[in-house]
């Protein structure tokens, strides 16, 4: 936490990281990874989820408002997307897709507003409205489908300057390099003032207000970034990994799926959300190639996805028992029980806050 | 407490006129008016319930008083919100310890100094170097504060896990931070021995003296009270029953009474 | 005439379905009033109640064994919530409470389709969901045999559960609990007796209003959202109060009919998935303490 800061603020770890995470994402995967599969059926959609739960990592790990909406703002952002680059000429993606995240941001800011006055389950209901409604909304108006009956929209290919990416792999690139940016602006905001006014709205409402934090401002603003993010995956994650629009992709079970993702992951850290998504992604995938594998396909399909389901509810009752910060906070714990056999007393870190 | 003060006792800087509060049928407080003097440590004594906290969340605007004005150098206070106040010029802390948990120490402090910070989160998010310039200054500043309460070794830890006199000392800390003209410090010794009273006595004397801070302070020990403030409110069932230096009001026959409890009838 | 006719009609089809609704808000206000949390699970309690209900009636066990034998497994699945989720996480904040038993659901969820299969089921109450005959001659109103029984049902149990509340000692220990769950036990009152007591009673209710919707739209799946709208009721209603969970579930049951009838045609219908939630919205800006909840005053 005290460590010196060697560039712009961030420690010699910082970088560390940073340098090693592009490294794998740029050379060791492209590398290693030779089938499409990897990239259209692992890496972009835990990606593209990794930053949803950022998005909802904000407004409920960072700012304490428990929302359960972020697949109604996922839907707003992937429909303005696609509307932006049919109805806009010669728009560049990255922006069609910035400007997504702007107006799920919209969103975001409308259906905030009743977190000025409840909180708990009261907001959590509020916030299923937005969900419902959102998805509604697309559902029944035709021009947001461009009067589209078959149900199931083609998304355009993306585009960026003239050159398209449109294979797995360059899909992938444009993926990594959206979720790193996006990834280390949220990173910035977490550990300035502007995170810690939120982390103040968490933990004690009153006591931040009395310092001088306006809880509208503040929490508005959380929703309003935490659907910008939301809104920005979801228009990746229609555009490179289902490749179609269809309001059904973003239902209940969605959010619901994003909301494990931060709570097993672990609330208020943003490798909390990197974790979370990979486990509730990758876990079904398992425990089908167990099925597949071990029983040869005699489990039934059924059974394999209520197993899931059974796992993930008992998951998340033991973590609140005995982990309520989640598979971070695990592996943080076991960096530092490592790092502590391996390195001399004096050079552990100080115990860091979360 | 007579000898030459850097910053000398002045004029009215916080009226209260006349509040009264109550919470469905029950009356907090009753007709209340006081006047707090620029540069001056007041305290706020009074019984259990007598509605001293309940004051403070007043004049702080937590609380919204049916009757009366509360009037800050000049400026009424009305039904406003406690960042509105804040941003005006008042901070305080809490009796019953509210403080960001999972926020290490220093965090805490800084949380104090977000008045004194106006990157938006955009500037944040990009690291300008505005935005970079004012975290570092900012950051110094609480290093100086967690220095001066002698808590800077426990900086990086979460305030969770701190004992509670030293949580006591962050909030104090986190107070301090903001600048503020006037401090509400609601029981800022409950809860401390002998040595860790005097400690605290020490900072409060300390920050009065060199920054010229305003303070209004709730407290029980009637020694500290004595020892350290220039004037007292004394409250009783939500009225005031004394007002004036600590000396005339030890005295009082009314303040006596509402403590040696005589009956109320 | 006929169209007043057909609004009554829409009004009393409503409220009768809002009575289902009720009956899912009233388990959790009964959890909510002894233990002090939102048990997010109540939906998946109903889906997991009448599946096992169906399940056993699949093995052959007559109706009433049926009924009894689930009725026992909803007092042991309380039983294991109580034991096993809220008790190590009492002096834990609502809001992880609350996070738990969303994971319970789940896991109800799971167990219920790994156990019983995933298949819609039909249950067949011997009632048939289709007008009364007696009802159109008399007045001119249609008015389905299954709403109307569904109602009763609602109205047997909250008078029921309102008298053990009000008359019984188990119902003063229950409130005693409710308002102190320590101070409750130290003189005496058993405490896991009571719990138990409370999670079958939420079993009852679960179930009743499991058949109640199975019989109506098959047993699958899909009750669990429709039990979803439970919440907006109890947002209306209160939290705390029985008598809010039935007038909420009224409220919202005759409101998103009229609204999907008489509204809904201008928007392409089907606004009945989302308006009562926005309905709950309303209402926290205008009530947040719902109808019959107390008014929460936060001290600082």
């Amino acid at each position: 936490m005290n460590a010196k800061t060697v560039f712009m603020g961030y420690t010699r770890s910082d970088l560390a990281n940073l340098v090693v995470a592009l490294l794998v994402a740029l050379v060791v995967i492209p590398t290693v990874v030779q089938t499409d599969y990897w990239y259209s059926s692992i890496l972009i959609p835990w990606l593209c989820l990794s930053l949803a739960a950022i998005g909802q990592q904000i407004v409920m790990g960072y700012t304490g408002q428990l929302a359960l909406g972020a697949a109604g703002f996922m839907a707003a952002g992937a429909f303005a997307c696609f509307n932006l680059i049919l109805r806009v000429p010669y728009l560049p993606f990255p922006v069609a897709l910035a400007l997504s995240g702007l107006i799920a941001a919209a969103f975001g800011i409308l259906f905030g507003l009743p977190s000025l006055r409840v909180r708990g389950i009261y907001l959590m209901v509020a916030t299923l409205a937005s969900q419902f409604f959102i998805i509604w909304m697309i559902d029944k108006f035709g021009w947001f489908k461009n009067y589209d009956t078959s149900g199931i929209i083609t998304a355009q290919d993306i585009l960026i300057f003239g050159k398209p990416f449109t294979s797995p792999f360059e899909m992938y690139l444009v993926v990594v390099v959206v979720v790193t940016v996006l990834t280390i602006l949220a990173i910035n905001m977490t550990r300035g003032s502007t995170g810690r006014n939120w982390m103040a709205v968490r933990d004690m409402d009153i006591a931040a207000e009395s310092m001088g934090i306006s809880l509208l401002r503040t929490k508005l603003q959380a929703f309003a970034i935490s659907a910008f993010f939301c809104g920005v995956a979801g228009a990746l994650f229609a555009f490179t990994y289902l490749k179609s629009l269809e309001p059904v992709a973003f239902d209940i079970k969605l959010s619901f799926k994003i909301l494990f993702m931060v709570i097993l992951g672990g609330l208020g850290t943003i490798n909390g959300a990197f974790i979370g998504a990979a486990f509730i992604l990758l876990f079904p995938v398992v425990l089908n190639s167990i099925g597949n594998n071990l029983f040869h396909g005699a489990i039934d399909a059924t059974i394999i996805s209520a197993t899931e389901q059974v796992v993930f509810g008992a998951l998340i009752i033991i973590f609140m028992i005995y982990e309520p910060l989640g598979m971070a906070k695990l592996w943080y714990n076991i960096k530092q029980s490592v790092r502590s056999r391996f390195a001399p007393r004096s050079e552990l870190p100080r115990q860091r806050a979360t | 407490m007579m000898q030459a003060r850097n910053f000398p006792i002045g004029d009215p800087i916080l009226e209260v006129r006349n509040i009264s509060l109550s919470f469905g049928g029950v009356k907090a407080i009753t007709n209340t008016s006081f006047n707090v003097l620029r540069h001056e440590i007041r305290a706020i004594i009074g019984p259990n319930g007598a509605g001293k906290s309940s004051l403070l969340n007043c004049i702080n605007g937590i609380y919204k008083p049916q009757e009366g004005t509360i009037t800050l150098k000049n400026e009424v206070l009305d039904k406003i919100s406690p960042n509105i106040v804040a941003r005006k010029g008042i901070s305080r802390t809490f009796q019953n310890l509210a403080l960001f948990k999972r926020m290490s120490v220093l965090d805490n402090v800084l949380v104090g100094r977000q008045l004194h910070m106006s990157a938006n989160f955009l500037q944040v998010a990009f690291q300008t170097p505005q935005a970079r310039r004012e975290e570092r200054e900012n950051r110094e500043r609480c290093e100086e504060i967690v220095e001066f309460l002698e808590i800077a070794h426990i900086r990086d830890t979460p305030v969770g896990r701190l004992p509670y006199g030293l949580q006591k000392k962050v909030e104090l800390g986190r107070a301090l931070a903001t600048e503020a003209e006037i401090l509400l410090l609601d029981e800022p010794m409950a809860g401390m021995n002998v040595e860790e009273k005097r400690e605290m006595c020490r900072f409060i004397l300390k920050v009065n003296d060199e920054f010229g801070t305003t303070m209004v302070l709730i407290e029980h020990d009637m020694g500290v009270v004595m020892d350290i403030s220039d004037n007292v409110v004394v409250l009783d069932y939500g009225k005031v029953i004394g007002d004036g230096p600590p000396d005339e009001v030890r005295s009082d026959q009314a303040v006596i009474d509402a403590y040696l409890g005589v009956a109320h009838d | 005439m006929t169209e007043f006719l057909f609004f009554i009609e829409v009004v009393v089809a409503g409220l009768l379905a809002g009575t289902m609704y009720s009956l899912v808000a009233l388990g959790f206000v009964l959890i909510y009033k002894a233990s002090s949390t939102f048990n997010f699970a109540q939906g998946a309690m109903v889906f997991f109640a009448v599946l096992a209900f169906v399940g056993f009636m699949e093995l052959g066990l007559p109706f009433v064994v049926a009924f009894f034998v689930t009725i026992l497994l909803m007092g042991l699945v309380g039983f294991c919530t109580e034991r096993l989720v809220l008790k190590p996480l009492r002096t834990q904040s609502e809001d992880t409470l609350l996070m738990a038993t969303i994971g319970l659901g789940f896991v109800l969820e799971g167990l219920a389709q790994a156990t019983w299969g995933v298949e819609v089921r039909r249950l067949d109450l011997g009632i048939g969901d289709f007008p009364i005959q007696w009802i159109i001659d008399s007045t001119g109103l249609f008015i389905s045999a299954l709403d109307l029984t569904a109602g009763f049902v609602a109205a047997f149990l909250i008078i029921a559960l309102a008298l053990l509340f009000k008359y019984t000692k188990m119902g003063l220990g229950l409130r005693a609990v409710a308002d102190d769950p320590g101070a409750a036990s130290s003189i005496g009152i058993p405490l896991g007796n009571i719990m138990l007591l409370v999670w079958t009673a939420a079993g009852i209710v679960a179930l009743v209003a499991g058949m109640m919707w199975g019989a109506r739209a098959g047993v699958q799946f899909a009750l669990v959202d429709l039990a979803l709208k439970a919440l907006p009721v109890l947002i209306i209603g209160g939290f705390s109060s029985i008598p809010g969970a039935i007038i909420g579930g009224l409220i919202i049951g005759a409101t998103e009919k009229v609204l999907e009838v008489y509204v809904g045609p201008y928007f392409g219908g089907a606004i009945e998935g989302w308006a009562p939630y926005v309905m709950a919205i309303l209402f926290l800006l205008w009530r947040p303490e719902g109808l019959f909840g107390e008014k929460i005053i936060r001290r600082v």
